[in-house]
C-alpha cells in the first residue's frame, strides 16, 4: 500500500527562482541574446562527472564543482540519471534530470523514493510504505578549472543549493523531524591532478537533513557544515574508480543516523552513456543498521 | 696601428655576430612557408621539460614522438571537428616544429625553434570544444603508441595550461 505523494497546485517558491535564474542564465549571454544560438557537445569524456543521488552533477554521494552536460562555455547540455541501491532492508530509487549551461550554471530536477518493502511492516508503517522527496537544485560555478588548471593549486569551486520537499509530512512530524522540507546549501571544489591521475572533489553542505531529507529535517540539532569528500583515480580515458566519504548529521532521538561511504567505478560508454557501479555503506537507517549493498547509476547526457 | 687592428676584428666580430643572429636563425627551414621573424628560445615551448629518462621511454624515444606527431597531425587534418582550424598551416611546419616541442618537453634533448602558443594560434579562433578534439586526437595518437595511460596523462598535464594561450574564443 504505497502512499501517493502530495502535489502542490502551483510552483513552489525555490522552483520558480531556480527557472528564473535558468532563463537568466540563457537570455543574458552573447549567445543567448543572437537567439540561443547555442552550441551541444564538446567536453571530454567523464569531465561532466556522473549524477549524485541529489541530482546535481557529481560524485555518487556528493554534489562535484564540475557542470553537468556536454557542453562547454558556448553551449547547453543536459543529463537523466535513474539510480538504485538495493541494501538489505530497503530500496533506493532516484531519477531526474539537470541541464547545464555554458559550463556555467546548472539546474536539476530529482525524484528519490526509498521503498521500505517488508521493514516497513516492521516499523509499523506498513508493509511496502515508501518515503519519498523531490529536489530541486542549482549550482555555479565561481572559479577555476578542473581540467586545464594544471599550473595552479586553484580547484574548480562552485557554490548550490538543493530544495528538498519530503512526502508525508505528518509521519515525518511524529518521527521527530521539524520539518517536511529544506534548503541545503553546499560549496564544492574539485580538482583533477592530471599528472597524477588523481581526481578530488570536497564539498562542504550546510544541512539539517536526515537520511538526506527522506526522513525530514532538523530535529535535535540545527542547521551545521558537514564535510565530503571523493578520491578518484583514473584508469583509462573512460574508466575512474574510487571511494566517497559523506558526514551526515544525526537528528533524529528514534534512530541513530551514520555517515554514507562508497567506492565506485564509473565507465563512461561513450560521450552519451556513463554507468557507475559501486559498493555503498549507508550504516543505520530508522533502526536498521549496516545497511551495505550494490549502488548502480545509468547517466544518459549530451 | 695594432690596436686599430684590434678594432677592426672586434667590430667585424661583432657585427658578424649581429648578423648572424639577424638572419642565421632558422625562422623557417627549406621547403617551409616563410614566417616573420621571432626570438627563438625554447621558453617557448610552453612547458618546462621533464628530467630523466622515463617519460621519452614511455613514448619509445624519438621514434615514438615522430610517429605520434605522424598520426596527431594526420588527425587534426582530417577530424571535421579540427580540419577547418588548421587549413591553412603549413604541414611540414607543423610536423617539425610538433616533434621538436615534444621531444623537448618529453626530456629528448631537442631545442624547440618555433613560436610561442598564443603567436601560433591567435589567429585560429579555437573554442574549448575544439581545444578538446585536440586532446582526443592527441590521445589516440598516443595510444596507438602504445604510451601507458598515466604517462599520456603527465604529459598532458604538461600541456594543459596551453589551454589559456590557444583558446580565444
Amino acid at each position: 500500500m504505497k502512499q501517493s505523494r502530495r502535489h502542490s497546485p502551483e510552483l513552489r517558491w525555490p522552483v520558480r527562482l531556480i527557472l528564473a535564474l535558468a532563463g537568466c542564465a540563457i537570455f543574458t549571454t552573447p549567445a543567448g541574446a543572437q537567439g540561443l544560438d547555442f552550441e551541444t557537445g564538446g567536453k571530454l569524456l567523464l569531465t561532466r562527472g556522473i549524477t549524485s543521488v541529489d541530482g546535481a552533477g557529481g560524485g555518487g554521494i556528493t554534489p562535484w564543482a564540475l557542470i553537468t552536460g556536454n557542453e562547454t562555455d558556448r553551449g547547453i547540455g543536459g543529463t537523466a540519471h535513474y539510480t538504485r541501491v538495493d541494501v538489505p532492508d530497503y530500496t533506493f530509487e532516484a531519477y531526474g534530470g539537470a541541464v547545464g549551461f555554458y559550463d556555467r550554471f546548472e539546474v536539476s530536477y530529482t525524484r528519490q523514493e526509498f521503498d521500505t518493502g517488508e521493514t516497513g511492516a516492521a516499523l509499523g508503517i506498513g508493509d511496502g510504505f515508501t518515503f519519498g522527496q523531490d529536489i530541486y537544485g542549482a549550482k555555479y560555478r565561481i572559479a577555476g578549472d578542473a581540467v586545464y588548471g594544471q599550473d595552479t593549486w586553484l580547484p574548480q569551486i562552485a557554490v548550490g543549493a538543493l530544495y528538498k520537499e519530503a512526502d508525508h509530512g505528518a509521519l515525518l512530524g511524529a518521527l521527530g523531524a521539524e520539518d517536511a522540507s529544506g534548503v541545503e546549501v553546499y560549496a564544492s571544489a574539485t580538482k583533477l591532478l592530471l599528472a597524477q591521475s588523481l581526481l578530488f572533489n570536497a564539498t562542504l553542505r550546510y544541512t539539517d537533513a536526515n537520511q538526506n531529507g527522506l526522513l525530514g529535517f532538523g530535529g535535535q540539532e540545527d542547521m551545521q557544515i558537514q564535510p565530503e569528500v571523493s578520491l578518484g583515480y583514473q584508469l583509462s580515458r573512460r574508466l575512474i574508480i574510487g571511494g566517497e566519504y559523506r558526514f551526515k548529521p544525526d537528528n533524529l532521538a528514534f534512530a541513530k543516523e551514520d555517515d554514507w561511504v562508497d567506492l565506485f567505478a564509473a565507465y563512461a560508454i561513450n560521450d552519451h552513456a556513463t554507468v557507475t557501479a559501486a559498493y555503498a555503506d549507508l550504516g543505520s537507517i530508522a533502526t536498521f543498521d549496516d545497511q551495505r549493498g550494490l549502488y548502480l547509476s545509468l547517466q544518459l547526457g549530451f | 696601428m695594432r690596436l686599430s687592428a684590434l678594432c677592426l676584428l672586434a667590430v667585424s666580430l661583432t657585427c658578424s655576430v649581429a648578423f648572424a643572429q639577424e638572419t642565421g636563425t632558422p625562422y623557417h627551414r627549406a621547403g617551409e612557408l616563410e614566417v616573420d621573424p621571432y626570438e627563438v628560445s625554447n621558453e617557448n615551448a610552453g612547458a618546462d621539460p621533464f628530467t630523466g629518462q622515463a617519460m621519452l621511454e614511455a613514448f619509445n624515444g624519438r621514434e615514438g614522438i615522430s610517429r605520434i606527431v605522424d598520426d596527431f597531425v594526420e588527425g587534426v587534418r582530417t577530424d571535421p571537428r579540427t580540419e577547418k582550424i588548421f587549413a591553412a598551416s603549413d604541414w611540414k611546419r607543423l610536423d617539425r616544429t610538433l616533434n621538436e616541442q615534444f621531444c623537448y618537453i618529453l626530456g629528448g634533448g631537442c631545442d624547440y625553434t618555433g613560436r610561442n602558443m598564443t603567436e601560433v594560434h591567435r589567429d585560429h579562433g579555437i573554442t574549448r570544444a575544439e581545444f578538446n578534439a585536440v586532446v582526443e586526437i592527441l590521445q589516440a595518437a598516443m595510444r596507438k603508441e602504445g604510451v601507458p595511460f598515466r604517462m599520456q596523462n603527465r604529459f598532458l598535464a604538461k600541456l594543459a595550461p596551453m589551454e589559456r594561450d590557444t583558446v580565444t574564443r
